[in-house]
């Protein structure tokens, strides 16, 4: 096997433990993807506490979702699709050694990755201005009038177990950032059967069951009321937070292997049509992204 | 590589003339920056000696503490802080890392007669990764340590005074570092085979290490998000596992365990390869059934995954959980009893030479069996509720990880030696050495599986009177086990000085690592193989001139000569 790559001598991209360029790029190419497997297993632990947390306490995301703001979660979900395109583009460029157009697809895409770190700046501060933060900081507040709106609950709210002792709410409930009219007065249904304990749910109680005897099902809301705050809403936001914080930080690691893509292409890697480094660094980003899109799915779009 | 290129030494084709890997660069940076697989094994074995070393002290302080009941030498909560600092300094610094990345980083590569392994800069950022994670166990070693026991169970964790963020931060860098070991290996083993080395033609020590490396790519990911958790709950107060934040702590268990019990594999996998290895060569016979220790590696690397709730029998996992778990855990005695009697069959009408390495095999068998067999005691729900915590749990689990992952450890380490430094040690002091560890292990946990089924619970300061005497033999035991070790540091540190010089093959062995001088040169290889099978010992003949075995006919591997450069 060796006499055949007699040519791959001299080329000074091959390692010299390597047969041939192929064998390399094929080692570089398994790697990458072994490395994603275990990206995805990453997040694969907290999509379990997700699903976990979401198993046994829905009412707490239906409650949550409300306070993310879906056209600015979807302005990035679009974005990062975008910036996959660019991304995979830049990928054909390199192989046709187009270089010119190679950087600037490089930059337009490191341009997306910050345009979607800005969006979520926005999002963060406006939790943060709230309160609306994972549960040990959670502290939901209201410091300006405008800052409030009427949540509209679209459709009927299904979760048996949501908590519904408080009828009157004197104080305002937290909401996401906005405007509000003025505060706001619950009105929900009580039916006074007892809860009828589901066969289905767990043996252990979730956290958000009301008290017995309050609690029952909820028929039907309307539509222009706030939904109560259930028992541990603030798991939600730990939730939010991780998952975000930690896609956040792959956004930046993204960031940094393009900005080494850069240097390799002033350094000249890339004019022998020697496009692996780009390659790896797409397969990275596309990750990035999927991960991105079910975040979206999962946290913003479930109410 | 290529076959017409003339070696780039102008020196003779022929590895013997070619500068060993040990002199190939001098300084300490030719090391700390190196690429070559070899050094980074030999940096990977000190680094991972000192741990067991570090580990050991903690033991010995433990066990001295238990000589009587009551306060021997030390206060409860530092107590507290000794055993969990053995376990976390033992398992994540030592012993996950040990046989992959020291013995497997140098032999992997010229097992498959390749140059080094796939990814050469990814490895020294996994030694790099282990050298950090380890600045930060030692941190938390020196500003407080840690008391929570080397599984950091929730919520005491999240609670406790100690240094538990800087511990786990390491363990998350160091899981790291064993991703990126395992990472490698996939590659290596899928890309740079040689010629005529199919994956059924394979060395059993490359089974080993390649189940073992799934394992630690698909598992280690999860330890790592668990311990990020860890870390944010203790510092930001996130409350997923805070049942005052809402959270739940049994969770921190399940992900925990998801990761921990496959770990238990990674660390046995590799040094059943070893010992496939060693019980071929010192019994001079063909390996017995190939094929099925091979797939049975593969095997317990995916019943591995299927386990983990028995570790939670009695953390209110519901009773049809209990018992599936319980089911599949049973199931993962199959593949190993069939390495087992595989290796006895190896070694049945074979002409065993007791050599050191082979000690260590026997040693391993013994020991694993035990350790095996009272693992189905624990896997069965009934027994388990009266042994659950208790020291039957704890001899358990070191006839397992020391008899067994430590034992073969030892072997690979004699057995290689003579590979990676060039000399040989002292056969005398070497079979020494391996009875007294034998002895003195017993010794220090025969006794607990003893006061275990007594009801002697595991991690407590105090004992009542009835178990003085076998906490006392017991002791005295780990002192044996102790000077054991020591007799053993000394001859091979003196094998290094004044060793006689080791033949390219002193044991008879036909894996590709013995066809390359002692200590290999830097390119590991002057030639291309064309692998043939492994355990063929039959194709090699003891020569007396060079004391050790050449092939009969040595071109009937080769498939080019030359490329040395």
């Amino acid at each position: 096997m060796a006499a055949q790559h007699h040519d791959d001598d001299h080329d000074p991209n091959l390692a010299h433990h390597f047969e041939s360029t192929e064998q390399q790029r094929q080692s570089a190419k398994l790697g990458m993807w072994l490395f994603l497997a275990t990206e995805i297993l990453f997040f694969g632990g907290l999509f379990v506490a997700y699903t976990v947390y979401r198993g046994n306490h829905p009412e707490v995301f239906v409650f949550g979702a409300h306070f993310l703001d879906t056209a600015l979660g979807a302005l990035n979900t679009v974005v990062l699709i975008f910036s996959s395109f660019t991304i995979a583009w830049a990928v054909r460029a390199a192989q046709l050694k187009q270089i010119k157009l190679l950087k600037w697809l490089i930059i337009a895409t490191m341009l997306c990755a910050f345009a979607f770190l800005g969006v979520k700046y926005v999002e963060y501060s406006a939790k943060w201005k709230h309160g609306l933060l994972w549960a040990g900081a959670y502290d939901p507040h209201v410091e300006h009038e405008e800052a409030f709106e009427t949540i509209e609950v679209e459709g009927e709210l299904h979760t048996p177990e949501a908590d519904v002792e408080i009828i009157e709410i004197e104080e305002i409930q937290p909401v996401a950032e906005g405007e509000i009219v003025e505060p706001v007065v619950a009105e929900v249904e009580i039916d006074p059967a007892p809860v009828v304990a589901d066969p289905d749910s767990s043996t252990i109680a979730p956290a958000a069951r009301g008290p017995e005897g309050l609690a029952g099902p909820v028929e039907e809301a309307d539509h222009d009321l706030v939904p109560v705050e259930p028992l541990n809403a603030r798991v939600f936001f730990s939730i939010y937070f991780m998952m975000t914080g930690l896609h956040g930080i792959h956004v930046l690691g993204g960031i940094a292997a393009m900005l080494w893509l850069l240097k390799c292409l002033r350094r000249g890697d890339f004019d022998g049509g020697h496009f692996t480094k780009v390659d790896m660094v797409a397969l990275y980003w596309h990750v990035v992204d999927i991960i991105w899109i079910y975040l979206f799915l999962l946290l913003y779009l479930i109410d | 590589m290529a076959v017409d290129n003339p070696s780039h030494d102008g020196a003779a084709v022929g590895t013997q003339n070619q500068e060993s890997y040990l002199t190939h660069g001098k300084g300490i940076l030719s090391w700390l920056f190196t690429l070559d697989h070899k050094r980074i094994g030999v940096m990977y074995l000190v680094a991972i000696t000192s741990s067991f070393f570090l580990g050991g002290v903690f033991a010995l302080l433990v066990r001295t503490e238990l000589l009587t009941s009551g306060p021997t030498i030390m206060t409860a909560d530092s107590y507290n802080k000794m055993f969990t600092l053995h376990g976390a300094v033992m398992i994540f610094l030592f012993i996950i890392p040990g046989i992959p990345a020291a013995i497997g980083n140098f032999v992997l590569p010229l097992m498959l007669g390749a140059k080094d392994v796939a990814l050469p800069r990814l490895n020294l950022t996994s030694f790099w990764f282990w050298m950090v994670g380890a600045v930060f166990a030692v941190v938390s070693i020196i500003v407080g340590a840690v008391d929570t026991g080397w599984t950091f169970y929730t919520p005491y964790s999240t609670t406790t005074g100690t240094a538990v963020i800087s511990m786990t931060l390491g363990v998350f860098i160091l899981g790291f570092s064993s991703i990126f070991t395992g990472l490698n290996f996939i590659v290596t083993i899928h890309k740079m085979r040689p010629e005529g080395m199919t994956w059924f033609k394979m060395p059993l020590f490359l089974w080993g290490l390649y189940s073992t490396a799934i394992i630690q790519v698909l598992a280690t990911p999860i330890l790592g998000i668990t311990l990020l958790l860890l870390v944010a709950e203790r510092a930001l107060g996130v409350g997923i596992f805070d049942p005052t934040l809402g959270g739940d702590p049994v969770l921190f268990q399940h992900f925990f365990w998801f990761y921990s019990h496959p770990a238990v594999y990674i660390m046995i996998l590799p040094a059943m390869g070893i010992i496939s290895e060693l019980v071929s060569v010192f019994s001079g016979k063909h390996i017995f059934g190939y094929r099925f220790i091979a797939w049975s590696s593969i095997a317990i690397a995916m019943f591995s995954f299927l386990v983990w709730g028995h570790h939670m029998f009695t953390s209110g996992q519901s009773g049809i959980t209990n018992m599936i778990f319980s089911a599949l855990t049973f199931s993962v005695a199959i593949p190993s009893a069939v390495k087992v009697f595989n290796w006895l069959a190896t070694m049945y009408k074979g002409s065993i030479r007791l050599a050191t390495p082979m000690l260590y095999v026997l040693s391993f068998l013994f020991l694993f069996a035990i350790g095996g067999l009272t693992g189905l005691f624990l896997g069965a729900l009934s027994t388990d509720i009266h042994l659950h915590d208790t020291y039957f749990v704890v001899a358990h689990f070191h006839y397992v990880m020391f008899g067994g992952t430590v034992i073969a450890f030892l072997g690979g380490l004699h057995y290689w030696w003579p590979k990676m430094f060039g000399k040989m040690y002292s056969e005398r002091w070497g079979q020494i050495s391996a009875l007294l560890v034998f002895v003195g292990f017993n010794l220090t946990f025969f006794t607990q599986f003893v006061m275990g089924s007594h009801g002697m619970p595991r991690r407590y300061y105090n004992y009542v009177e009835e178990f003085t005497t076998l906490h006392q033999a017991s002791t005295i035991g780990s002192y044996v086990l102790a000077l054991g070790f020591f007799i053993m540091a000394g001859y091979l540190i003196h094998s290094l000085f004044r060793g006689k010089p080791a033949p390219d093959n002193p044991w008879g062995s036909a894996t590709l690592e013995w066809e390359t001088s002692s200590p290999p040169p830097y390119y590991n290889f002057d030639r291309d193989f064309n692998a043939g099978d492994p355990y063929d010992l039959k194709s090699l003949q003891y020569d007396p001139a060079t004391q050790g075995w050449v092939r009969k006919d040595p071109q009937s591997i080769v498939l080019a000569e030359g490329g040395a450069h």
